[in-house]
């Protein structure tokens, strides 16, 4: 069945039409407002962007294909990122993720059964001070120990069950 | 004024601690916006040679001259863009995205003065797409900046009047696009393919048109260089970099963080002055002074002061060598030494892992490498699976050489700078820390046996 966008998302498409001297400028912005709506970018999502803005399918698949935020499948409600480059390889960085590894029960790029988690390796996210560190959306979680990504799953974890109790 | 002189004066950071700084109210009451009034009042070309006269240089990482670059849009230029670099991924950097959390009206503020300066009628601010606390504030910023006519509102009192539009345009996980020309192709809705250079920006840039991409550091220095004025810009600073200089320290520091320090201060007073020295018990063994993309200091050299000129060229500082006494040959017989970079210092002890540390930096560039041109997509791949064999003892003999055979290889044959990204630092550790190269080397079981 071909997905279509829900009204608001359609006023944000069309705010975002008159940022730019042509349709597809937007595309960025676009796919942005597609995964938020559907969760990821599975190829129905794809024609409909392709429509909505007016260019080849094989143009914006080449798009989502190029930047690493744009899924293709299914992933988890939390995106876990993880940093692991040098400023945090110097302070354990990688400790942190093999820890994340271990917990969730699932390798970096995986997303758990219950569709938690997603575990993501990521390079540096500019929060170098306060190494190691991963974020999750809008939070960050800094100077991170094994103990301390303990509690911010847990907590995590917490507030999927509550969404999905909320929504059944 | 040396750089003693300048402690404790703050100009990007002024409104840091201070309760709900990103507010306009409080950027209003701390004086904010009144650099915008005083600029109206001046030609667009006054402004452009206030900024000239201030030695402000890039923020971003290249430093080049701010003012020289403004004046590159050709006069006859029909439509002009500015676009601010906020695309902050340069591994050791940690400064734009605090500068966007705690002062986003400054930005704002810089860039309708620059924007005015330029005959700007719509910028853009092009930030990570992974930075989606700091895209809140940012647009909630801009949403007041409407609010308050600052934005989206014709200024009469300005020479030829004046009406600025601004969009905040996320990206969406892409190191390249930090590079300007691949920046313009994602704004663009396309892949983030760097372009051949010429036409520069200035020229043909975002949609065609005329084209100013600046980073953020570098446009929050602009409101007070206007209110100031570009001669006390540029006292404070060395003779031919001006203000203050934003780092971000990190690694085995006791004190981390982001610092807005006079122009020229040297590492040592920075490690151990400011930073409070080292955090264990092991020694320094040297630092990466602006982010990975550059050639590593070892633990001699840090007297060096931290500005762009001293960088490339201080004599204290070994040149980088292809192989032991044959310098690296950046063309023409230059010489290169480091550069001052994107002010990302990451410091190292003793105990550090020097090989493991290159295979992360190398594994970062070919997982970045955009795939367009042949010696950086494949050498940047054979860069990281050859540091990481030796770095787990299952090096191969020839290949410390081989590793600086490749970055040859790379180094000046691509489009843009990501394969001298690679190739720089990869060649930098090689003859900084030859011994810990040639050492794993030693050990791997295919040498040993």
């Amino acid at each position: 069945m071909a997905l279509e966008f829900s009204v608001q998302a359609k006023q944000q498409i069309d705010r975002l039409l008159t940022r730019y001297p042509n349709k597809q400028a937007a595309l960025l912005p676009v796919l942005h407002v597609a995964q938020d709506e559907f969760g990821h970018l599975p190829d129905e999502a794809l024609d409909l962007v392709a429509r909505t803005l007016e260019l080849p399918p094989s143009h914006v698949y080449g798009v989502i294909t190029f930047y690493t935020m744009f899924h293709r499948a299914r992933t988890g409600t939390n995106h876990l990122m993880v940093c692991t480059n040098i400023s945090c390889q110097l302070k354990g960085g990688d400790a942190i993720l093999e820890h994340c590894e271990k917990k969730l029960n699932i390798k970096a790029g995986e997303t758990t059964a219950d569709g938690a988690f997603t575990l993501i390796e990521e390079e540096c996210l500019a929060a170098c001070a306060n190494a190691p560190m991963m974020i999750c959306g809008t939070d960050y979680f800094l100077d991170l120990t094994p103990a301390k990504v303990d509690v911010i799953l847990e907590d995590l974890r917490k507030k999927h069950a509550e969404r999905k109790r909320q929504k059944a | 004024m040396g750089w003693e002189d300048a402690k404790g004066i703050k100009i990007v950071t002024k409104n840091f601690g201070v309760a709900n700084s990103h507010k306009l109210a409080v950027y209003q009451q701390r004086g904010g916006w009144n650099a915008f009034k005083k600029a109206l009042a001046l030609q667009p070309t006054a402004l452009v040679d206030e900024v000239k006269k201030s030695n402000l240089r890039g923020r971003g990482g290249a430093g080049f001259s701010t003012g020289m670059k403004w004046s590159f849009v050709p006069k006859e230029a029909k439509r002009v863009y500015l676009v601010c670099n906020a695309d902050e991924s340069e591994p050791g950097t940690c400064k734009d995205r605090e500068l966007l959390a705690f002062d986003p009206h400054l930005l704002i503020e810089g860039m309708a003065i620059a924007s005015y300066a330029l005959r700007c009628k719509h910028a853009y601010i092009y930030i990570r797409g992974e930075m989606m606390r700091e895209a809140k504030i940012v647009q909630a910023a801009i949403d007041e900046a409407y609010e308050a006519g600052f934005l989206g509102r014709e200024h009469s009192a300005a020479a030829g009047g004046f009406k600025l539009d601004l969009t905040l345009h996320r990206g969406a996980g892409a190191y390249i696009c930090g590079e300007e020309t691949a920046l313009l192709n994602s704004l663009e809705g396309k892949r983030g393919w760097p372009r051949l250079k010429p036409p520069f920006p200035a020229v043909r840039g975002l949609f065609q048109e005329s084209t100013i991409v600046n980073n953020v550091e570098t446009l929050m220095n602009v409101p007070d260089i206007v209110e100031k004025g570009g001669d006390w810009f540029a006292k404070m600073g060395t003779p031919k970099s001006g203000g203050t200089r934003i780092v971000c320290v990190s690694g085995h520091v006791k004190k981390p963080g982001v610092y807005e320090l006079p122009m020229g201060i040297p590492f040592k007073n920075l490690i151990y002055d400011v930073c409070g020295g080292m955090s264990g018990t092991a020694k320094l063994k040297g630092l990466i002074p602006g982010g990975s993309s550059m050639p590593p200091l070892d633990a001699s050299e840090i007297d060096v002061p931290i500005e762009f000129d001293a960088l490339m060229t201080d004599p204290r500082i070994k040149d980088v060598e292809v192989k032991p006494g044959v310098p690296f040959d950046m063309g023409g017989g230059r010489k290169l030494k480091t550069m001052a970079g994107s002010g990302g210092i990451v410091v190292f002890d003793e105990s550090t892992d020097v090989v493991a540390l290159t295979a992360r930096i190398m594994k970062f560039y070919a997982h970045e490498s955009c795939g367009q041109c042949t010696p950086c997509r494949e050498g940047t791949g054979w860069l990281a699976r050859i540091c990481k064999r030796l770095a787990i003892g299952e090096g191969r003999p020839g290949d410390v050489d081989l590793l600086a055979n490749i970055s040859v290889g790379i180094a000046g044959n691509t489009i843009c700078p990501l394969g001298e990204a690679a190739a720089w630092p990869m060649l930098g550790f090689l003859t900084k820390f030859r011994a810990d190269f040639e050492a794993k080397l030693k050990a791997s079981k295919a040498v040993a046996a």
